[in-house]
């Protein structure tokens, strides 16, 4: 069996929930905090958009913007000498753009549960909103952000449509599992296509047996808030 | 020692427009739910932004909208204890207060000790709040406002989410630290007793407005207005007509009552609390007696709430609502009386606040 696209999809997806993990929780913070109601509304859907888009439309963005003769695949060529469409590096532009939504929404939502009279309590007790959000928000919100998390890991790890308008199916440099069992099916060899689907099904079910360990802290972690009320 | 505050804010249905002072001690501001009570406090503390006003505590100016100056939350030093206490799930009681104090780990240490032993709260260091009864999270959060030595302390229900026998206990609590706390307080409740127990002065709203300011136990003793009345906990209120120089025509329950005062000009309503009645039988002489139908009864652990309609054929048939201890009502389980008497002098003088709406 080849497993350079098992090798590649978890170097994709590692590298992936890293970068959309910090972004996903800065776009969060930055959202949440917005004053303007409209401005919020409009950034959220922009930011929700690739969760409701199809991944091929994704894709066909991301080629028009990083694609070879594109004046950001350019820039990238002619400074960097680095060609980003068709490399690997592609696939974690692809997982990252469609996990994204995923990770921001799931901690938009952790921090809007938190209860907005503790941050008003930090800030009558003289903490500076760096330290609300390090020492209140995000601890009081880990449950749904690292749920958030293994959402967006498993997501990226599942991206098969925006990959191959951006990344290609080049064997051994962007075929991840998706495009392997793809490729494999194409190609009539059923085994081949079947280790690859077991090897997905077994990662995606620890992704939501993860989860779900999460939410259910979520939840305690919800009930205790509520019992100190009464 | 003063604060001083003027606001105005656009709320839902109405807005909030007071000016007040409190120069020492604890004000109570008492309103009924959604009168704009707690917008005022949260508006002090620079939770909320009013549309319009200006706030100095002590020499401090926290807020001039007309000046453009509006103090963070985090500059105003004010502590605010709110309704559930918002005490950091993620923390220690320890660290609950010790959050608020600028200070090194070493000159942090020996003042959350102290505050935690003042606050009866040695032993409980380590525990989180979900793991202390009620009254132990109420101290921490006492405690973690006071560790940060605030000029004014903002008290927001503090005894809604708490059942009834510790909310007495704690009631009494307070009370303590208020005495020795020395400082200003600013209580918003919508129970009077909490404000007759804890305030030494008291402001009522009705509908974001003002309607009374004054000491505590002259404000429920002569309520002036029919909305302060009913604030203060008066459950029988009738429009009314002067006719005499001490006599007035309660139009609602179809009688004439004499009174202690003289009636002031602007009288519209007359107000009796519960339990200033007294049952007089069919044919006895007593001064302001009142006519009644027969009562609907509910009993209450101590007492028994009787509700009588006056007799719609005298007046506008409002109703009578007599609170009175067992032993009494056992007299009249069979019989109720017909007729309730009430002495002149307990009867409240009432003149409808004007540019007010109706209660």
């Amino acid at each position: 069996m080849d497993v350079s696209p098992i090798l590649i999809s978890m170097k994709t997806a590692s590298v992936t929930i890293v970068i959309t993990f910090f972004l996903g929780v800065a776009a969060a913070r930055w959202v949440v905090g917005l004053r303007s109601k409209h401005l919020r509304t409009i950034m959220d859907g922009l930011l929700t958009l690739p969760l409701v888009l199809p991944p091929t439309v994704a894709g066909f963005f991301l080629l028009y913007i990083f694609g070879v003769k594109r004046p950001v695949g350019e820039f990238f060529l002619n400074y960097f000498g680095y060609k980003i469409a068709f490399s690997w590096s592609a696939t974690v532009l692809a997982a990252t753009v469609v996990a994204f939504p995923l990770m921001y929404r799931s901690a938009r939502g952790a921090f809007e549960q938190v209860d907005e009279n503790l941050i008003f309590a930090g800030r009558t007790l003289g903490l500076s909103e760096r330290e609300i959000f390090w020492k209140i928000m995000m601890p009081n919100a880990v449950p749904g952000v690292l749920s958030g998390g293994v959402l967006a890991f498993a997501r990226g790890l599942g991206e098969f449509g925006a990959t191959a308008m951006i990344a290609g199916n080049i064997a051994g440099k962007t075929r991840t599992l998706p495009l392997a069992i793809y490729s494999a099916v194409s190609a009539g060899d059923m085994d081949k296509a079947w280790d690859y689907v077991a090897i997905i099904v077994v990662i995606s079910f620890l992704t939501v047996v993860g989860m779900n360990y999460f939410s259910g802290k979520e939840k305690k972690q919800a009930k205790r808030g509520q019992r100190h009320v009464s | 020692m003063s604060l001083e505050v003027a606001l105005e804010k656009k709320l839902k249905g109405f807005s909030l427009d007071l000016a007040f002072q409190v120069h020492s001690g604890c004000l109570g501001i008492l309103g009924a739910s959604g009168c704009g009570k707690s917008m005022t406090l949260k508006s002090i503390a620079g939770i909320v932004r009013p549309d319009r006003g200006r706030i100095v505590l002590h020499d401090r100016v926290l807020l001039d909208t007309d000046k453009r100056i509006d103090l963070p939350p985090q500059k105003r030093k004010v502590g605010y204890l709110f309704q559930n206490y918002a005490l950091f799930p993620n923390m220690t009681v320890e660290e609950n207060v010790g959050i608020g104090l600028r200070l090194s780990r070493q000159e942090k240490e020996p003042v959350v000790r102290q505050m935690i032993s003042h606050f009866r709260l040695d032993g409980l260091e380590q525990r989180y709040p979900w793991q202390l009864s009620g009254g132990q999270q109420q101290r921490v959060a006492l405690a973690r406002i006071l560790a940060y030595h605030p000029d004014v302390l903002l008290l927001d229900e503090p005894f809604s989410a708490l059942d009834a026998y510790l909310k007495e206990e704690l009631q009494m609590e307070l009370a303590r630290l208020l005495r020795e706390y020395d400082g200003l307080a600013i209580l918003v409740t919508h129970n009077r007793d909490e404000v007759y127990k804890l305030c030494g002065n008291l402001m009522t709203i009705h509908q974001g407005r003002m309607i009374s300011f004054g000491d505590t136990r002259e404000t429920f003793h002569n309520p002036v207005h029919p909305q302060v009345a009913r604030l203060t906990g008066c459950k029988n209120l009738s429009r009314a007509q002067a006719v005499g120089e001490n006599q007035v025509r309660a139009l609602d329950w179809g009688v004439t009552l004499q009174t202690a005062q003289p009636i002031p000009p602007k009288l519209t309503h007359i107000g009796i609390r519960a339990h200033d009645f007294y049952p007089v039988g069919e044919q006895e002489n007593v001064i302001n007696p009142i006519p009644l139908l027969t009562p609907e009864v509910s009993e209450a652990p101590f007492e028994w709430n009787v509700i009588f309609k006056a007799d719609p054929s005298l007046g506008d048939g409002g109703q009578i609502w007599w609170k009175l201890t067992k032993d009494i009502w056992s007299a009249y389980l069979q019989h109720p009386p017909t007729r309730l008497a009430v002495k002149p002098e307990h009867i409240l003088l009432l003149s409808e606040k004007t540019g007010n709406p109706p209660v």
